[in-house]
């Protein structure tokens, strides 16, 4: 058992008080520690996912405690991937927010980015449903406060709105849990997979009930239709680069229903069956229309790519809808790469606010923008990787997602509407680029531009960065779409997993039964007074 | 018991439900800490309604009566995340209403356009 793998948890959890408690007057030691954190973090998840790529999952027992009765986390090779996803989209997150001196506008946001970082590595490597939501208060928590960091008016108000709607969120999410626990008398998800399989028939209607909730919360999350109206107030008012990293946490959602709906919830269990496709697979068309109809409609950038990315979450959603491997494989690809092209997006986004002084975003006519030349290619470049043009990622993670929708009943519908959006899409942003980079050289000159340049080169290396590794996604797409199938793979074979997980002894000796009084008929449970005792 | 515990949690959810909607902070802050109480009494009844039983396995498991102990677990942790959250979202209210002097929940496209200016 290696302890590598619980060190993304510990790592951001040691260094966030570190930072307040002795570093809170200093900026520039902040940034140190925090990006050495960062970098850190970096580093072993790509050890992580080199540990996981053989297929061997592993499991970590906390406290020593057996799994059904402890909590644990397991590495296999999605959650390996989603924690390497996350920290290379902080790290370069990290280097925009120091380029630009964002972390100078409020206080303590090294420290709550920190915070951030452990909530999403937490949520994306337990194995345990209620940790699993006590992860989730963790990342919301620190979203919170990085959220409204730096103050004003609206977005505070933008923020009372977010935490109120993930307040109820949570609320439902304990719900649904207490509905599982209720009928199956476990929160390890292992066990619970194990446990549904064995229900009486009488019970399943309250597990069906369970199921769709969680599917519910996890929606909220993942900013689907029609729970996704907190994602562009909240998005287009959050600072920029807070917007960026967001972009991850609209995908936590959907890694916890991919993780969830293929291990407890599979389409060959008979008391659910297809039940949690055939209510996605409607919803997450729904939600691509309406994010890429949304970037017609919006009249500020941050607003526009707020659609985008609900847009993206839609066409993410279609192919985990389907629920096959290829449907699976398809989905990973296009996660990895809406994750960069959104945060590309809002890095782009805070490029223009700081160089078009009091227009900021707004999609008016106003006079050129310094460094316009460099933004301009930014902003094409993550325009056609959003809207899924060639030669950048987008277009292969779509053109993945058609090809895996071709066996399924709705894939008419699906090819559709994704290619019709599609040029949706093109046609907002093509809108958007030309009055933001175009138009103003065409309007006459009022007085040379008096907006100094922000000087420094730290956020273009940043959103470069992102942009690369959508090219390098591109240029590697055969090894990556290799290594994705294979966690296909192993997402759609649960019983390794729940092999890996419990320890059939320890489950024999509680009896393996439902909790309760009914079932413990003299077997007491010699694994609750474990080592410590005598 | 168990008619007592149900339309306790009904009613706690429906009040909590419909002060939510009342886009108004107080109401929706008022509405938030029922709605965490309704689910914390209904984390408590998953574990079975056993009333005046030890919520301990060991010495009770061959009777069949005890009190399941992993939902007060759960609850207490839902509890302080609970409280904890509430607390927030009061300062988070009062900080909004004292910067806006309004205490709405909603905003809308016009707030957003005039976020611009007041950011000018």
């Amino acid at each position: 058992m290696s302890h590598w793998i619980i060190a993304p948890i510990v790592l951001p959890a040691l260094m966030a008080p570190f930072i307040v408690l002795f570093l809170r007057h200093d900026v520039g030691l902040q940034r140190v520690f925090s990006l050495a954190a960062t970098l850190a973090v970096g580093a072993i998840a790509l050890g992580l996912t080199a540990a996981a790529a053989g297929g061997a999952m592993e499991v970590y027992e906390l406290g020593n405690w057996p799994a059904p009765f402890g909590i644990v986390l397991v590495l296999d090779r999605l959650s390996a991937l989603m924690v390497l996803l996350t920290a290379v989209l902080a790290i370069g997150v990290l280097l925009h927010v120091i380029g630009t001196g964002w972390d100078r506008r409020g206080r303590h946001f090294h420290a709550l980015f920190q915070f951030q970082l452990m909530g999403l590595f937490g949520a994306m490597l337990t194995g345990d449903l209620f940790n699993l939501f006590v992860f989730f208060e963790v990342l919301l928590i620190a979203s919170y406060g990085l959220m409204i960091h730096g103050g004003g008016t609206y977005r505070l108000r933008a923020g009372v709105q977010y935490v109120v709607f993930n307040l109820a969120g949570s609320t439902l999410f304990l719900f649904a849990l207490g509905t599982l626990y209720g009928v199956t008398g476990t929160l390890n998800m292992a066990d619970m997979a194990l446990r549904v399989g064995e229900l009486p028939a009488g019970d399943t209607a309250l597990l069906r009930v369970g199921a769709v909730l969680l599917l519910m919360v996890f929606a909220v999350k993942a900013a689907l239709v029609p729970v996704q109206f907190w994602l562009p107030g909240t998005y287009a008012n959050a600072p920029a680069p807070v917007a960026a990293l967001f972009a991850i946490m609209t995908k936590v959602g959907a890694y916890a229903i991919l993780r969830v709906y293929t291990l407890i919830f599979t389409p060959d269990l008979a008391a659910t069956g297809s039940l949690a496709g055939d209510w996605l697979m409607p919803a997450a068309i729904v939600t691509v229309i309406v994010g890429m109809v949304g970037i017609l409609g919006a009249r500020e950038l941050a607003r526009l790519v707020s659609f985008s990315a609900i847009g993206s979450m839609g066409t993410l959603l279609v192919a985990i809808a389907l629920f096959t491997p290829e449907g699976t494989a398809a989905a990973l690809y296009y996660m990895i790469h809406s994750t960069f092209a959104a945060a590309a997006l809002f890095l782009i986004v805070d490029l223009v606010d700081a160089r078009r002084g009091a227009t900021g975003g707004r999609l008016v006519d106003a006079q050129p923008m310094a460094q316009g030349g460099l933004v301009a290619a930014f902003f094409f470049a993550a325009a056609i990787a959003m809207a899924g043009l060639p030669p950048l990622s987008g277009f292969l993670g779509k053109l993945l997602v058609l090809d895996a929708a071709r066996g399924a009943a709705q894939v008419w519908t699906v090819w559709a509407v994704i290619l019709a959006t599609s040029l949706l899409a093109v046609v907002g942003f093509a809108r958007a680029g030309s009055t933001l980079f175009w138009k103003p050289h065409a309007l006459p000159a009022e007085e040379p531009a008096p907006q100094a340049a922000p000087a420094t080169t730290l956020p273009f290396v940043a959103t470069g960065g992102v942009l690369a590794i959508m090219a390098l996604m591109t240029v590697f797409a055969g090894p990556l779409t290799g290594y994705l199938q294979a966690t296909a793979a192993q997402l759609h074979t649960p019983a390794n997993y729940i092999d890996v997980v419990i320890d059939p002894e320890a489950v024999a000796d509680a009896g393996g039964g439902a909790h309760g009084a009914e079932d413990h008929d003299g077997a007491e449970p010699e694994t609750g007074d474990h080592h410590e005792g005598e | 018991m168990e008619l007592l515990v149900a339309s306790a949690i009904g009613v706690m959810t429906a009040a909590g439900i419909y002060l939510m909607l009342r886009l108004r902070t107080f109401p929706v802050v008022v509405g938030l800490a029922l709605l965490s109480n309704a689910v914390n009494v209904f984390l408590i009844a998953t574990g079975r309604l056993a009333v005046n039983q030890p919520p301990v396995l060991r010495d009770h498991a061959a009777s069949g009566t005890y009190t399941d102990p992993l939902p007060q677990a759960l609850v207490l942790t839902a509890i302080v995340i609970a409280f904890g959250m509430t607390a927030l979202v009061v300062i988070l209210a009062l900080g909004a209403f004292l910067s806006s002097e309004t205490d709405r929940i909603d905003t809308t496209d016009t707030d957003s356009a005039a976020r611009e200016e007041g950011q000018s």
